[in-house]
């Protein structure tokens, strides 16, 4: 028997590329998290929680992500809905819009709402007047959530709506049931694991969004310091355990969507092998 | 039949996408349109923001690049072989989208800076290699970012700022793949196979020709992302002007100190830039769509 080197030797090789830089790349980064914010021991990394700005940055996040998450959400239905169900003039160009805020920079989101609601523009201008606190405040870093969490429910829904097709809602709907109906009892069982799928990853980049906020926020300690910020402005005053300790709880967020995340797609798939 | 809700969907869509999207985005256009022809390029042609651009342009296309050889081989790897550890590394691909900048950011930073795992080795070899270079007298220890003392330096250099962008890029290319990896109709591999072509021809001639598409989707879809990543490149580039500062960031430094004509003309190039990235990927999905039928 002749010794092929394509059947052996090549796969080795890919395998052991595959390994090497995924490890470099993914697994280094994630275990340096969790061995940094404990390099000084246990006791060190629990007093990293105990700082009122510690607390405030972890409830701002929780606050951001409670309201942006929702929100998109709602509306990442009701565009799959009329996207998927409808044909219409601009259709197309609808989807492309929906896809905006991933195309652009974290940093330029930051600023179209610094631009929009800054004293310098005339709508900006009003709020100031009427003492209404937008930009480097709260509502300024839900905004920024907001724009860069937009599609990612509509952009879960959109594909698989479309692949489900409304065969099953007409059918309902000729049957005499409601459009609310047809959606809580036929659309939405259909739907569901896609749009938690959505939701954990909405909800996953609300609490770890960085660029945009930083943006928008003016990193007011105790007052517009998410998570993420809170992070920066520790590691910048050289205290690395209690930024990697907060780092770990983003971390452990991460990892929890990328749980859920598998667990839903096995589900996808299991349930499309049923039929 | 027509299902209801129609105008009530359609309604709220367009309204919520107007005001969270549309509007603010044609303000900054606005706020460009108030800058004169002069102050504009004056602005954007800048040196220190010619060098952001040269930093941006070049680290983004190599992380791009990296990622679509590495990121072929990853995909191809976790579709066609059995391996230890092959689902664990499948779902930790996500990795960069699922961890926050920030966070990735300080992580890459100590790996990669002088007491870190991979900065510590890259010090060490980076002197042997000199040494060598000097001692057979081989003129190549004047290679920027290798330094007698500090040996290759990765953290707060341009190679920190690439290393951050072939992080955040990875997974970009790796799930493109995989679906057109898996969705290759092995009938025609078996064709190719029986009418006697070896391994290497089927896959240089018939599998991989099919993949391009997919694999130039995931190279322009991760150099898009690298062009305007911010959050992960920051703490590892150190941000010295001219050599490490990306646009993003020179962009943050003139919003701080509340230069918006700057920032906003600055910001329009680098969205005419991600928007060319977009139109791109939608005509090479159009294309391919049209040509594999």
């Amino acid at each position: 028997m002749r010794f092929r080197i394509t059947e052996y030797f090549v796969p080795a090789i890919l395998v052991t590329l595959t390994l090497v830089f995924l490890t470099f790349f993914l697994v280094l980064p994630l275990v340096t998290i969790f061995v940094e914010a404990f390099s000084k021991g246990y006791q060190a990394y629990l007093n990293a929680f105990n700082e009122e700005y510690a607390m405030s940055a972890i409830y701002l996040t929780i606050f951001t992500a409670a309201i942006a998450v929702p929100v998109n959400t709602i509306f990442g239905v009701a565009a799959a809905w009329c996207i998927t169900k409808y044909r219409f003039w601009g259709r197309n160009v609808l989807i492309t819009i929906i896809d905006l805020p991933f195309a652009i920079s974290p940093v330029i989101a930051g600023l179209i709402f610094v631009l929009a609601f800054g004293k310098h523009s005339g709508f900006g201008g009003w709020f100031v007047d009427h003492n209404i606190e937008i930009i480097f405040a709260v509502p300024g870093i839900v905004l920024a959530t907001v724009f860069v969490t937009f599609p990612f429910v509509a952009r879960e829904l959109i594909p698989l709506m479309q692949e489900q097709g409304s065969l099953e809602e007409e059918a309902a709907v000729s049957l005499g049931a409601s459009g609310w109906q047809t959606f809580w009892r036929i659309t939405l069982p259909n739907i569901k694991w896609g749009l938690i799928y959505g939701i954990i990853l909405c909800n996953a980049r609300a609490m770890g969004e960085f660029g945009a906020v930083s943006v928008v926020s003016g990193n007011i300690r105790g007052e517009t310091n998410t998570l993420p910020l809170y992070i920066e402005t520790l590691y910048a005053s050289y205290a690395t355990v209690p930024a990697f300790a907060m780092a770990t709880l983003l971390a452990a967020l991460g990892l929890i969507t990328l749980v859920i995340k598998t667990a839903v797609e096995w589900k996808i798939k299991y349930d499309r092998s049923k039929g | 039949m027509v299902l209801p809700g129609f105008r009530i969907t359609l309604g709220f869509t367009l309204t919520y996408t107007a005001l969270i999207v549309l509007i603010p985005l044609s303000l900054l256009v606005w706020h460009a349109s108030h800058l004169t022809a002069a102050d504009f390029f004056k602005t954007v042609g800048n040196p220190q923001v010619v060098a952001s651009y040269k930093l941006t342009f070049t680290a983004s296309f190599l992380a791009a690049l990296t990622n679509a050889v590495f990121g072929f081989i990853a995909a191809w790897a976790l579709v066609r072989y059995r391996f230890p550890g092959r689902k664990i590394l499948d779902s930790i691909i996500d990795i960069p989208f699922a961890i926050p900048t920030a966070v990735s950011g300080i992580a890459l930073t100590t790996i990669c800076a002088d007491s870190g795992w991979v900065g510590g080795l890259a010090k060490a070899y980076g002197i042997k290699l000199v040494e060598f270079a000097e001692r057979y007298r081989l003129d190549f220890f004047d290679v920027p970012l290798l330094d007698k003392v500090d040996g290759l330096r990765i953290a707060y250099t341009p190679l920190g700022v690439y290393t951050a962008l072939v992080f955040i890029g990875l997974p970009f290319v790796v799930r493109t793949l995989q679906p057109a990896i898996t969705d290759f109709d092995k009938e025609i591999e078996e064709a190719a196979h029986s009418l006697g072509a070896n391994r290497f021809q089927t896959f240089w001639r018939i599998i991989f020709p099919s993949l391009v598409p997919a694999l130039v989707t995931g190279f322009v879809l991760a150099f898009a992302r690298a062009l305007g990543e911010y959050g992960s490149v920051i703490f590892i580039a150190g941000n010295i002007p001219f050599e490490t500062e990306i646009t993003s960031q020179l962009i943050y430094t003139q919003l701080e100190e509340l230069n918006y004509p700057k920032a906003t003309a600055i910001a329009l190039v680098m969205l005419v830039a991600s928007f060319t990235c977009m139109f791109a990927i939608n005509m090479i999905q159009w294309y391919s769509a049209r040509y594999s039928k």
